[in-house]
């Protein structure tokens, strides 16, 4: 779960990260009493979920009053498309506005899971301010990183030798050593997938400070993170993927017309393969779970069919938790209930599949049945109804 | 003999009280498998399906004598029920929750290196189907009529894309010695490199069947491992060709968000390897019989 910059800026505040003075503004009126709480220069930045907003137009330095209005009153409301948001772009509906800073150094400071070591990685650059990927790719050199063993927590030793591999010195080393321990004790009380800083910067006058922060958090922890979990902006989300993550469904927008209807995510994923190598896109990921009953098998039916682009469905389930009867049972009612005018392919296999393959058999619906993956991908892009003609 | 679970194993159930976990412990009791109990805290001194309910691991493991746990306990505590496991002497335990907080399981990798090899649980998943050695015993939630007793190994993290496998090798008349879930979340108990190592230890192993997925090093790890140590083949598969980067495929494991992590770039690692990967997920059973060097049937 992704949250804004503003709130992530709150949050690290709050553990002891240094932030620009800044307020918050829904209207160009609500930009102008910030920017003049604050006092001119300000930067005004778009609040959207993604990355590359400077580039996009999305941030501005104004130093008047009109300057502010006009910007605020020109970006808000829009869709904002960054290289990191999709075509569709992120709509902008708040302005973050904040004191302009005098910028000497740009670092780059990112904590992430560490999936080898299986453990909370720090990876710092001197060389800030552009994404984490290009770094990696243009200065690879640049990039220091530390494993944090979660026994002991970030030590004080190594938050400071950290900081003198960036090249730090003076006043600067206590205060990245507050930043870095801030970050850390962030990310492991709030079940934090991700905490980036870029820039964390290094002003004029040698102070540090984060003039843009990022933070993504554990889905599967908000259960015991409320307050966490309140950030979240539905405005932000695509709203099929949110409607069917309220009925457990897995549900991925993609861009092909063949609906995905599977159980398991790896199933789901080799289904989308063997559609691919059949010579037609996928419209979905769906992956309807463990214990999925006829009900949400119409859920994920209604799902599927919000997609315009769909010409036909596919539902491929190999049953071990879940059980045929029931997966065959749901298919029928939504044939009968979303009154289906798009061809259906079916495969099941595994737990209880005679009984469901009985029931689509006995039930009156023109569904296509299909006794292999391969042959369910086949039937499936020759069920399109523009199929003969390609 | 197989692994993970052979005739002597000793298995209990944790949460074997609620609907799912009674539903599978039935299904392992019918098809043979040696559940000799099972825990549920406060409902000590029941019975369920005829096997006695402990109110701790640990009395059941004194009780019974048990050395393997299946666990059907909900996300939010099953770090707490690994943790248990491990502290009563459990040595093999197999966790399908799907949703576990990550440093949940951070906590409990750290915890299982408080004990000596000799007495190390082995965690099989979060997240995953579990193990099953046909004709043995299974600890999980598959469909056990699937599966053929055979010699080939199978480990993959998708459970679904594991019984695909196995049918696929059962139509070409391939038996599988032992099938092992390992889980689609990021922080796994086990690893693939972990349970090749035990394949290439088995003498009832002739060969294995590896399913991958995108996302993390585990795929390269293994790679490296069957080049560098194994004298048995493996075949492979990797699930997600088509898959965007940066999204989440349903498992929480399953996002490109490194080089190496895509599909592409990780079918091209285990072919340097030496490793042979079916082109797509239906022809996986041909692909096994390929390196067992038979002549698919059909």
């Amino acid at each position: 779960m992704d949250i804004h910059e503003h709130q992530a800026k709150d949050i690290l505040a709050k553990f002891g990260v240094p932030v620009p003075q800044g307020g918050l503004a829904y209207s160009p009126e609500q930009a102008a009493f910030q920017a003049r709480e604050i006092g001119l220069p300000v930067v005004i930045k778009a609040q959207i979920h993604s990355g590359g907003r400077g580039e996009a137009g999305g941030v501005k330095f104004c130093r008047t009053d009109e300057e502010v209005r006009q910007f605020a009153a020109d970006i808000l409301g829009r869709q904002l498309v960054t290289k990191q948001s999709g075509p569709a772009g992120k709509g902008v509906y708040r302005l973050w506005v904040e004191a302009a800073t005098d910028i000497a150094q740009e670092i780059y400071l990112g904590f992430v899971l560490d999936r080898k070591s299986e453990r909370i990685m720090i990876v710092a650059s001197g060389a800030g301010g552009m994404e984490i990927e290009d770094l990696a790719e243009n200065d690879p050199d640049s990039l220091v990183r530390m494993i944090v063993d979660p026994a002991s927590g970030l030590c004080d030793f190594e938050a400071r030798e950290l900081a003198f591999r960036l090249g730090m010195s003076g006043p600067q080393i206590g205060q990245m050593v507050n930043t870095l321990r801030a970050c850390y004790r962030a990310y492991r009380d709030l079940d934090a997938t991700m905490v980036e800083i870029n820039p964390l910067a290094i002003t004029g006058s040698g102070d540090l400070v984060a003039l843009d922060a990022k933070m993504s958090f554990d889905t599967n922890a908000m259960f015991r993170r409320p307050e966490v979990a309140a950030l979240r902006d539905l405005s932000q989300e695509d709203p099929r993927e949110a409607m069917a993550a309220q009925s457990d469904l897995s549900y991925i927008g993609l861009d092909g017309d063949i609906g995905c209807i599977i159980n398991g995510a790896g199933l789901a994923m080799a289904t989308m393969d063997m559609i691919k190598l059949a010579g037609a896109e996928p419209a979905n990921f769906l992956d309807i779970g463990g214990g999925a009953s006829a009900e949400r098998v119409v859920t994920a039916f209604r799902t599927v069919l919000t997609d315009p682009n769909v010409s036909v469905i596919l539902v491929n389930i190999f049953a071990g938790i879940n059980r045929c009867d029931w997966i065959a049972a749901g298919v029928v009612q939504a044939y009968k209930e979303v009154g289906m005018t798009i061809p259906v392919v079916v495969r099941l296999a595994g737990t209880n599949v005679e009984e469901g393959r009985r029931i689509l058999e006995t039930a009156d619906v023109p569904i296509i049945t299909a006794g292999t993956l391969a042959e369910a991908a086949e039937a499936a892009v020759k069920a399109r109804p523009n199929a003969a003609a390609a | 003999m197989a692994i993970l679970i052979t005739p002597e194993t000793k298995i209990i159930v944790q949460g074997i009280s609620g609907r799912i976990g009674q539903f599978h412990a039935q299904e392992m009791i019918e098809t043979g498998t040696n559940v000799v109990g099972g825990v549920t805290p406060g409902r000590g001194g029941t019975t369920v399906l005829g096997k006695p309910v402990f109110n701790t691991v640990r009395e059941a493991v004194e009780a019974t004598g048990a050395d393997a746990s299946l666990m059907f306990v909900p996300p939010p505590v099953a770090a707490d029920a690994m943790m248990e496991a491990a502290d009563a002497g459990i040595r093999v335990a197999v966790s399908v929750a799907d949703g576990i907080p990550a440093q949940d399981m951070m906590k409990v990798k750290r915890f299982l290196r408080r004990y000596k090899q000799t007495r190390k649980m082995r965690l099989i998943g979060p997240n995953c189907a579990g193990v099953i050695s046909p004709g043995v015993g299974f600890m999980g939630i598959m469909p056990p009529h699937i599966y053929m007793p055979g010699r080939v190994g199978i480990v993959g993290r998708s459970g679904t894309l594991g019984y695909e496998a196995a049918s696929q090798m059962k139509e070409l008349g391939i038996g599988v010695s032992t099938s092992v879930g390992i889980g689609g979340d990021p922080i796994n108990g086990s690893s693939f490199r972990d349970i090749l190592e035990l394949f290439e230890n088995d003498p009832d192993t002739d060969a294995v069947m590896m399913i991958g997925e995108i996302g993390g090093p585990q795929e390269a790890e293994a790679a490296e491992y069957i080049r560098d140590h194994m004298t048995k083949p493996v075949a492979a598969y990797i699930a997600g060709l088509s898959a965007p980067k940066g999204r989440k495929m349903g498992h929480a494991g399953a996002i490109i968000s490194a080089f190496g992590e895509s599909a592409q770039e990780k079918v091209v690692i285990l072919q340097e390897a030496g490793i042979k990967v079916a082109p797509n997920p239906s022809s996986m059973g041909v692909t096994v019989a390929e390196i067992l060097g038979k002549k698919a049937a059909a």
